[in-house]
């Protein structure tokens, strides 16, 4: 589904890697492991598309993304360092609108459901400005939920989450796997996730 | 993807940036104030004669809209690239261009539209008529979405540089002379009592002509700038 052919990355003048080559199925894990600097969020950048390769293509069931364009963005979430959550909106709008620019109408049930299970119930009407940081992350992973991408890409998906919602987020990601989603995960952690088939991708410096 | 969602998921955009101007209203109201205060320090300062006002007026409104919407432009994009939701947007499945789109027609409704709409109360102190106040309305209407449509290229260009304000203004007011020469002269005619339909129809070109290029544009600013 996922075909990375000699994908080379450069970052001003700084070579970050060169002939990257993988490629991944459904129910796929991809951790994605390596120093600080070494080129991840680089990396995950040029699979969502919003970077462009220097050298080499991503493939997304046999097409270059490239010519995929927009098709390719709803099979694909991508969830960034930044929450990209929006401070004059409570978490609930934040869910809804975002979710309704990405053509996924929730009505207003749904996105209080997902809240529940995100654990921010109770924090559905506040702007977001006066969520602390784990809890916007909260809103970012809940966003997550919200899509129906087959394609997960998350960079560093556990920054600054407490033990319950680590725990969370391993289930989601794993349910998302069993249920024939692809998910890639830039990391530092090990994130002991119960899938079928994980690969190991290190990047060096 | 159908017509109809695509429609919803614009309506959505446009309906975002709104919500969202509106919770920070004091930008807003602030652009609008500095229009209001420019306009109005000319006749405080060149004195009561109204000949000499009326004369200087269309082009006394028409600087202070362009200068106005300058304060603006940051906004268009600056936030939503601040808090990463412009990546968001742009990993969207609709076209960058309508995303664009959206965004300036949210801009023109919350930055542009009020200055229209106070722009006849303050004719009133330069002494203009009835009728060239209608066409001070008509050329700003007309005009006014030049200038969010432009601007957005210069907002994405600009995007996460340091100074970027300073850079819109001398990457964008060079491409407002067409709007600005245009637009006073619309308003000009109907003060000398000549038909401004002439003026009217080149700014309206100019809207026409920026409204299929300026998107286009500045999607491929943004996409460079988001990089």
């Amino acid at each position: 589904m996922l075909e990375v052919i000699n994908l080379g990355c450069i970052r001003g003048d700084r070579r970050l890697f060169k002939d990257l080559n993988f490629s991944a199925k459904p129910n796929e894990l991809i951790e994605l492991r390596g120093a600080n600097g070494s080129g991840k969020t680089s990396l995950l950048r040029l699979l969502c598309g919003l970077a462009t390769p220097a050298e080499g293509e991503v493939r997304w069931q046999g097409k270059n993304i490239r010519s995929l364009g927009e098709d390719y963005f709803r099979d694909v979430a991508y969830l960034a360092h930044q929450n990209a959550v929006k401070d004059e909106l409570s978490a609930i709008e934040n869910l809804r609108i975002s979710s309704a620019v990405n053509g996924n109408n929730l009505k207003g049930d749904q996105a209080q459901q997902i809240l529940g299970r995100i654990g921010l119930s109770s924090q559905q009407n506040l702007p977001a400005r006066s969520l602390s940081a784990g809890q916007r992350r909260r809103l970012a992973l809940a966003r997550l939920l919200t899509s129906n991408a087959k394609f997960w890409i998350l960079d560093e998906v556990l920054t600054s989450l407490d033990d319950a919602a680590v725990k969370l987020s391993r289930e989601f990601i794993g349910e998302h796997l069993k249920t024939g989603g692809l998910a890639i995960i830039a990391t530092h952690h090990d994130l002991d996730l119960a899938a079928d088939r994980i690969q190991r991708i290190e990047l060096s410096k | 993807m159908s017509a109809h969602s695509l429609t919803s998921m614009f309506g959505w955009l446009v309906w975002r940036d709104l919500i969202l101007a509106w919770r920070r209203r004091s930008d807003v109201l602030a652009t609008v104030f500095f229009f209001v205060i420019v306009v109005s320090l000319f006749p405080l300062g060149i004195g009561p004669e109204r000949e000499t006002l009326r004369s200087i007026a269309p082009g006394v409104v028409w600087v202070a809209a362009l200068l106005a919407s300058m304060l603006s432009l940051g906004r268009i994009f600056g936030n939503d690239y601040q808090d990463g939701t412009l990546e968001q947007l742009l990993l969207t499945p609709q076209s960058t261009y309508l995303i664009v789109l959206g965004k300036t027609l949210a801009h023109w409704l919350v930055s542009e539209l009020p200055l229209v709409i106070v722009a006849p109360v303050l004719g009133l102190q330069f002494g203009l008529s009835e009728n060239s106040l209608a066409i001070v309305i008509v050329s700003l209407l007309v005009g006014t979405p030049v200038l969010s449509l432009v601007g957005s290229i210069g907002a994405a260009l600009t995007l996460g540089l340091r100074a970027a304000n300073v850079l819109v203004a001398l990457l964008v007011l060079p491409l407002y002379i067409p709007v600005l020469i245009f637009g006073t002269g619309a308003v000009q005619a109907s003060v000398n009592g000549a038909s401004p339909r002439a003026w009217l129809l080149l700014l309206a070109a100019t809207a026409v002509l920026s409204l299929v290029f300026a998107p286009w544009a500045a999607s491929a600013a943004l996409k460079i700038s988001v990089e």
